[in-house]
């Protein structure tokens, strides 16, 4: 059966509508973790009962990036890097538009790094999906800031000197309001984190796991796609609630899970809402008055 | 100055001001923005009046994210823009292209001041005229337009915004410290008397619109997000449809109507202010602050029973070919004062095609170029043998 009869012939996809279908098939390898990400998406966008016109996907570059083209939505595939800032000014422009950021791990916290830090502080109101795969591999493999320390890429032939960024630990301590980790094994989790944070007001950040044998699993032990989706399976552990500080993805022993931040703390809009066009005290606002006696140091 | 978008009257203004004012009057309601001298007081301004008219002044970690942030606001749906100066405008190159690629209307202010790097931040240069053309990677065409006065960073600002939303294309205000920094005489007219002008919307419904079809005028409708139309948008080489096609044939027909959208509309973009023309045997072509001190060297000229006459480019891109070439087949002399080492000039010599001498009156930034300086190269060429 040609592709072409098949689909008329097949029951439509119960993601038809959410996806550019006539722009398959997708550029991703086999064994790809990204687009199990892309069905956890979209079933978190249908199952968040958002209305889909107004709710936009901006991307940076790269293979996750890639995703933005494959969605049935307002999509935007943008520069390297600038997701981030690009969907700040979508968002602040129109807040009724739910806005979401799916790239990858050198896209949005290697050349993005001071982009993501700075909505995670102003608590910029998106939802940011970091599909993590260890390294670039649009460009066929080179080492990020995600990659761990002595994984080969093709510019650390013998191991990776870096040490690479805990993403989550990094979120929670800009201020994101919703953090969460997964791998592309756990996909019911990863659809529940995304209708989460999508659900929330504030910056809210999920990060998959996933594999990418091509680029980065043939050059390292982890082997191919299902290799690498069993080594999930042995080595992940669900801490809930934990400070993501403690949650390291330490691949020789144990790659820490979580739902680790949920919660709430005010949005740039609620913040500008009040200093830009209402009424904001003197700064510093100092409660009480200072008296010599309850000086600090006395 | 209660809340008004528009704030009618007469007042003694700075030209930073003047651009935020031409900006709020266009219905500018997004500014994204970093602080950097000479154009900081944009940003200032903004962040006080933005708010009280429903608006969002951000500033953000970088001019990158700056950039990036008012294309985002753009297919939100608002009219945003964007200041800066030379290094920031170094940074702002790549999303400016990714804004040319995807089409996206916008304004960005460059306050120039003299470089290369760190440069001279206090002082004026305009050294970033060809940065402007070119300073994005590929081939594209781009408007910019260059005021030589404070009215004129109000009433440039407002046609700034007109091209951008007329042509789907970031329009880039070539300003520079003089004109940011000197308070003038400016006007502002009443709200019915300012002209703006929307991006055209699709007609068509959401499953039969196509984003890059383009209308008779090579420029295409514009759906902005949330409209229901679903719309993708990628700065990669893409169809109609706004999808993503890698071969030489996609990339000819985008690029080609990249040029053509400016290059066919370019008798209404182009304009420019001829004083004295009709007779003259020497002209000064200027921008700009540089415009200013033609003017005056040009009249000069005149009471001395010199013939002079001058072009002063309003746009500056596109160029005013035509022109160039007219006035140069019937003067003894083109003259071209700037405050770099010869960038305009460049272009001016290209289209007089050695039909006349073409004399460059350079200075490498830091003060204006004197009238003196320029009335000393007219009168230099009257010397030249005339046609």
């Amino acid at each position: 059966m040609t592709t072409k009869k098949a689909r008329e012939t097949l029951p439509q996809h119960p993601m038809e509508t959410l996806l550019r279908s006539e722009r398959l098939p997708h550029i991703w390898c086999s064994g790809c973790g990204i687009g199990t990400v892309l069905g956890s998406v979209m079933a978190a966008i249908q199952k968040s009962g958002y209305d889909q016109d107004k709710i936009a996907v901006v991307s940076g570059i790269g293979c996750t990036a890639r995703m933005a083209g494959y969605i049935r939505l307002d999509s935007f595939h943008t520069t390297h890097g600038r997701a981030i800032p690009f969907a700040t000014g979508l968002k602040l422009a129109r807040p009724e538009i739910k806005v979401l950021v799916i790239s990858g791990d050198g896209d949005l916290l290697a050349i993005g790094g001071n982009h993501f830090i700075h909505a995670a502080r102003r608590n910029i109101d998106i939802t940011v999906i970091c599909v993590n795969n260890l390294n670039y591999g649009m460009t066929g493999g080179q080492l990020g800031p995600s990659t761990p320390f002595g994984a080969k890429t093709t510019t650390s032939n013998s191991g990776c000197p870096e040490e690479p960024f805990n993403f989550c630990y990094l979120a929670s301590a800009c201020g994101a309001v919703y953090v969460a980790r997964w791998t592309t094994l756990h996909i019911r989790r990863v659809t529940n984190s995304i209708t989460e944070a999508m659900q929330k007001r504030g910056f809210g950040f999920v990060e998959v796991l996933a594999p990418c044998p091509t680029s980065f699993g043939r050059r390292n032990k982890i082997g191919n796609a299902l290799d690498t989706l069993k080594f999930y399976h042995e080595r992940s552990v669900i801490r809930n609630d934990i400070d993501p500080k403690d949650a390291p993805m330490d691949f020789s022993s144990h790659i820490v899970l979580g739902k680790f931040v949920d919660t709430e703390r005010p949005t740039f809009i609620d913040n500008y809402q009040q200093a830009c066009r209402g009424q904001m005290s003197d700064w510093p606002d100092i409660g009480s008055k200072v008296t010599p006696g309850n000086q600090a140091g006395q | 100055m209660a809340n008004k978008a528009v704030l009618t009257g007469t007042y003694f203004m700075n030209g930073d001001y003047a651009c935020c004012e031409g900006a709020l009057a266009s219905g500018c309601r997004f500014f994204a923005g970093y602080p950097i001298t000479p154009a900081t007081e944009i940003a200032e301004r903004m962040s006080r009046r933005l708010p009280e008219l429903g608006g969002i002044y951000i500033q953000m970690e970088d001019e990158i994210a700056s950039m990036a942030a008012i294309l985002g606001a753009s297919w939100g749906g608002v009219k945003a823009m964007t200041s800066t100066s030379g290094p920031g405008f170094s940074l702002m190159m790549e999303n400016i292209g990714f804004g040319i690629c995807t089409e996206t209307p916008c304004v960005i202010c460059n306050v120039q001041r003299a470089g290369p790097s760190t440069g001279l931040p206090t002082l004026v240069g305009q050294g970033d005229m060809m940065q402007a053309r070119w300073g994005s990677h590929g081939h594209y065409e781009i408007i910019a337009l260059c005021p030589s006065s404070v009215q004129e960073m109000f009433d440039f600002t407002i046609r700034a915004f007109n091209l951008s939303e007329q042509y789907r294309i970031p329009v880039i205000i070539m300003a520079d410290e003089v004109i940011g920094h000197m308070n003038e005489r400016i006007v502002i007219p009443p709200e019915a008397e300012i002209e703006l002008v929307e991006r055209r919307k699709p007609a068509a419904p959401p499953g039969d619109y196509l984003p890059y079809h383009p209308d008779a005028d090579w420029v295409a409708p514009m759906a902005n997000c949330g409209d229901g139309y679903r719309i993708h948008i990628t700065g990669l080489t893409h169809d109609e449809r706004g999808y993503p096609v890698m071969d030489a044939d996609t990339q000819a027909q985008m690029v080609n109507r990249l040029i053509q959208k400016i290059q066919s509309n370019r008798d209404t973009i182009i304009r420019t202010e001829n004083i004295y023309l009709d007779d003259a045997e020497v002209v000064v072509v200027a921008y700009g602050i540089s415009a200013r001190s033609a003017k005056q060297a040009v009249r000069e000229a005149r009471a001395c029973g010199v013939r002079a006459g001058l072009i002063k480019l309003e746009t500056v891109w596109p160029f005013p070919e035509k022109l160039i070439r007219d006035v140069a087949t019937r003067v003894r002399a083109l003259i071209m004062p700037e405050i770099n080492a010869g960038q305009m000039v460049l272009e001016v010599e290209r289209c007089a095609g050695g039909a006349c001498p073409v004399k460059l009156v350079s200075h490498f930034g830091g003060s204006i170029i004197h009238p003196r300086t320029i009335l000393d190269a007219i009168k230099d060429s009257i010397k030249i043998k005339g046609k």
